[in-house]
């Protein structure tokens, strides 16, 4: 057919109604970026209200909606969207398919994501304020107590998890159907193996936040009493559902991550991933626990011995699996011969960060010394460890990564390597100072603190508006490349990496692998 | 090839001065045993548990610097030693099955190491056995109930509200040592007694905690959670609510006063003896004038924050010339014992006692200009909650 090859549509109808991964790869990235610098600006404007003793800043009612809209922002605008706009370009470009396998479903489950976040902010301006009940929403404090918005919050909930399980059934539907001939899955690239692991995991746990959220609106609208006591419910029911969904949706943020690093410290190492088979199964046994171990965030409740024991045993396990992903990235670079360009430091700062997160998350699954770290800014520090130095670090080295490839101009490397020192520098300063004072009694979601925990907050708000300002570095470095990076146009912008997205020119077509590839 | 070894060293020096500042961490908490009051460091307070506790942290925390300087000493080795710039050619081993199960068994043994004493402390924890004293802690949005259950005496029942002056908070005064650790009326319990505490909310989930003294459990309205204590050592430990709770979450801290066992009793009897005279009290009658006095200082303590000095208002209405007390004495006692729902207004029928409540409202009504000349009896309480 003559019209086979086309290019894209022109004007703003390209971005409507594309379906092509390309297109809504990048929209999600750019959208994810935007969640990002709004999700930061929030973090800000708390932790600036937190450089001093008292209340100067802002009010403790407002302080709340700050905490909460930050923390769901940045999961379910930020860090979960930016890995689909990833799994997005890069899946169909890594097993050798010339889309994703449903196309009109991809564009609906992005363009049903920027009016649910525009809700989700709107209720910032709404009689009563946003919700302020923090992103782990605990009843009754979100349904009995709970601002009239909290119904606007229940209906984003619902349709961003209708977006991610569409996200999910296409990624699903595509590693299983469209892979090229020969490419078997375990050939399949990691990011590409972890990402089908998350995808079934968000189909399995989406439903389930769903669920918690629909009970919530009963008990504000219809009479029920699903969460409260006073109507024969329970409000640790609710805890149990939110965590049986919460605990693998932290692994959903991570395990793309894993897939990003396990793709980037081989190409920089110039030597094969060490126990490709390993990692597969590691990421699998992760999956697999992260549906057993939910309670671990709920050691204070008051659950019987019997089950703070099992808690904590499954959750010591996680711990094998982990390691035997550290371990492997080390052997991986061990012998290897190394270059250090941006994409590489930021996956070695990752693989550093995210390992003193999983040490603190090692910590944190012993029960009874969990009694003491429970909701302190102990726990503050090692999430943001593994979600910001873990996921955002890795998803910024990916970025850097492919970005070449994409757009077929090189990034400005000094820049990139600035942006990640200062990053990495800010990162520490801001939260490394955290688990101090979490161990000295600071409890976190607190608007104001005591005077001993003085000088450590001040030094974490000296080093979150670093990591902050870093942000804007990156944002330019990217844009400059885009109007004006210098053009490339080798197949293999960095010589050790492998797969087939490498063997497309560059920069990638709009349309690729119209014919499959053979994969050997 | 210089610059490239000074970017090496500047990779290696960031994870190296963190793993110096756990250590040194570390080495604080160590000594801190004469500190109680560590700041970069948990503490190990004043109970058996703490210490079990305490000495659990340290060793995981040392397991995890060890296997830290482990994985990070290889990696940093390799990473100064197999760059590209050394002109080293990559290996091309992949895969080593004993090698992985070497680092899947390894961890697994030291996982299970680390599982026999966080067992043994977990089951210390749970044990509640032969508690000497029991006391039911309440939260309420924002501030804490203590209720000593007694089955010979009169229950002895207060609340501890935050004492630090919003003066302070909002940084018009210079805040005190305490800042927002400090409260009205603290928490009192006997040295060397095993104490239980039955933990509870009115209103959302709190969760009480008290560092040195190891104890943290959620308040959760409709459930009566358990936990205990048993201090060696007297002194006034400090502690905040550890679970979100609302707009003044950072604001209900937790004093505990550990006294003597004398000096325990002593104080039980003085509160015993209040709460049998509130008892007796509750069938008298009272003067317009014995009411405004007692009613005056109940208003400056549990009414003025929101209501100002001159029933004036403030976050909360004018009370001066309000409908509310200038009208019928029903309307006016169903606010003050319930509250008005949905409003920073809440309901002090459980917060005040009958004689108390009955003062109050005495002294709103005749108070500021609003010379109503009605004097209401506690016995006028009492049948407004009967209903």
């Amino acid at each position: 057919m003559g019209d086979h090859h086309h290019g894209p549509a022109k004007g703003l109808t390209r971005w409507f109604f594309t379906t092509n991964h390309k297109d809504i790869g990048t929209m999600y990235l750019w959208f994810s970026f935007a969640m990002f610098i709004l999700g930061g600006s929030f973090a800000m404007i708390i932790r600036a209200e937190l450089f001093q003793p008292g209340m100067q800043l802002i009010e403790p009612a407002f302080f709340n909606q700050m905490t909460t809209l930050h923390g769901l922002i940045m999961v379910f605008g930020a860090i979960m969207p930016s890995f689909v706009g990833l799994a997005n370009w890069m899946i169909p470009m890594m097993i050798g398919a010339p889309d994703m396998a449903l196309p009109r479903m991809n564009n609906w489950s992005f363009w049903i994501l920027p009016p649910t976040f525009l809700l989700l902010a709107s209720t910032l301006f709404v009689e009563g304020g946003a919700p302020a009940f923090g992103w782990t929403f605990y009843a009754p404090l979100s349904t009995t107590y709970a601002p009239p918005s909290v119904t606007f919050f229940i209906f984003s909930v619902h349709i961003l998890g209708l977006s991610s399980i569409m996200g999910s059934i296409n990624i699903i539907a595509t590693v299983m159907n469209m892979r090229a001939p020969g490419m078997t899955y375990m050939k399949m690239p990691l990011f590409v193996w972890t990402w089908l692991i998350t995808a079934f995991l968000l189909v399995a746990v989406m439903p389930v936040l769903a669920g918690a959220v629909t009970m919530m609106l009963m008990d504000i609208h219809f009479g029920t009493s699903f969460f409260s006591a006073a109507g024969g419910g329970d409000p640790v029911l609710f805890q149990h559902i939110f965590w049986f969904f919460g605990h693998p949706e932290v692994y959903i943020i991570i395990l793309p991550a894993f897939g990003v690093v396990s793709q980037i410290i081989p190409a920089f190492s110039r030597k094969q991933l060490f126990g490709y088979d390993s990692m597969v199964y590691a990421t699998a046994s992760i999956a697999f626990l992260s549906f057993i171990v939910w309670a671990h965030h709920m050691y204070t409740v008051g659950m019987p011995v019997a089950g703070e024991l099992f808690f904590m045993y499954a959750t010591m396990l996680i711990a094998v699996p982990t390691g035997v992903k550290v371990f492997n990235w080390v052997s991986t670079m061990w012998r290897g011969a190394m270059t250090f360009e941006t994409p590489m430091l930021f996956s070695i700062g990752f693989l550093i960060l995210f390992t003193i997160g999983g040490f603190t998350g090692l910590m944190l699954s012993i029960a009874p010394a969990d009694f003491q770290y429970h909701d302190s800014y102990f726990v503050v520090a090692h999430f943001h460890y593994v979600m910001v130095a873990g996921a955002v670090f890795s998803m910024t080295a990916a970025v850097y990564y492919w970005l070449p490839k994409w757009c077929g101009k090189m990034y400005n490397e000094t820049m990139g390597k600035t942006h990640f020192w200062i990053s990495f520098i800010g990162f520490n300063l801001a939260f490394f100072p955290q688990h101090f004072v979490g161990l000295a009694g600071m409890p976190r979601r607190i608007p104001d603190y005591a005077l001993q925990f003085a000088d450590f907050n001040m030094m974490s708000s000296i080093g979150a508006f670093i990591y902050g300002a870093s942000q804007i570095m990156f944002l330019y470095n990217v844009i400059a490349t885009i109007v004006s990076g210098t053009p490339t146009s080798e197949e293999k912008v960095w010589d050790g990496a492998e797969g087939l997205e490498w063997s497309i020119p560059t920069p990638a077509p709009y349309h690729t692998f119209e014919t499959p590839p053979m994969v050997r | 090839m210089c610059f490239k070894a000074k970017r090496l060293y500047q990779l290696a020096l960031g994870p190296v001065l963190m793993l110096m500042t756990l250590l040194s961490a570390g080495a604080w908490g160590s000594d801190a045993e004469v500190m109680t009051a560590s700041t970069v460091n948990m503490p190990a307070g004043v109970t058996a548990v703490g210490q079990s506790i305490y000495d659990l942290h340290m060793i995981i925390l040392w397991i995890c610097v060890v296997i830290g300087l482990l994985v990070f000493g290889v990696m940093f080795y390799s990473i100064y030693y197999h760059r590209k710039s050394r002109g080293v050619t990559p290996a091309t081993f992949h895969e080593s099955t004993q090698v992985e199960i070497a680092w899947t068994v390894v961890p697994f043994i030291i996982l299970v190491v680390m599982a026999v004493p966080a067992t043994k402390t977990l089951l210390e924890v749970y044990n509640f056995d032969d508690s000497e004293l029991d006391i039911v802690v309440t939260g309420y949005q924002w501030k804490w109930k203590y209720e000593y259950l007694d089955e010979t005496q009169e229950n002895v029942s207060f609340f501890s509200n935050l004492r630090t002056p919003q003066s302070e908070i909002y940084n018009t005064e210079a805040k005190g040592q305490h800042y927002l650790l400090e409260v009205d009326e603290p928490l009192v319990i006997p040295v060397d007694t095993k104490v239980r505490f039955l933990v509870t909310a009115n209103d959302v989930i709190h969760s009480w905690w008290v560092p040195d003294l190891a104890v943290k459990k959620d308040a959760i309205p409709g459930f009566i959670n358990e936990t205990w204590t048993l201090a060696t050592k007297e002194g006034v430990y400090r502690g905040q609510c550890a679970e979100l709770c609302g707009k003044d979450h950072g604001f209900m801290p937790i004093v505990v006063n550990v006294v003597s066992k004398e000096a325990y009793a002593d104080w039980l009897a003085v509160k015993q003896k209040d709460a049998a005279e509130i008892k007796q009290l509750m069938a008298q009658n009272f003067s317009l004038a014995e009411q405004m006095e007692r009613g005056k200082s109940v208003y400056d303590r549990s009414c003025l924050a929101c209501h100002g000095a001159n029933g004036e208002g403030g976050v909360g209405t004018a009370i001066a010339g309000s409908a509310v007390a200038t009208g019928d004495v029903s309307g006016h006692l169903e606010i003050g014992i319930n509250g008005v729902p949905g409003t920073a207004m809440q309901a002090f029928g459980g917060q005040l006692n009958d004689v108390d409540m009955a003062a109050v409202i005495t002294y709103q009504r005749n108070a500021f200009g609003n010379n109503m000349g009605d004097v209401v009896q506690p016995i006028d309480v009492f049948n407004h909650k009967k209903g």
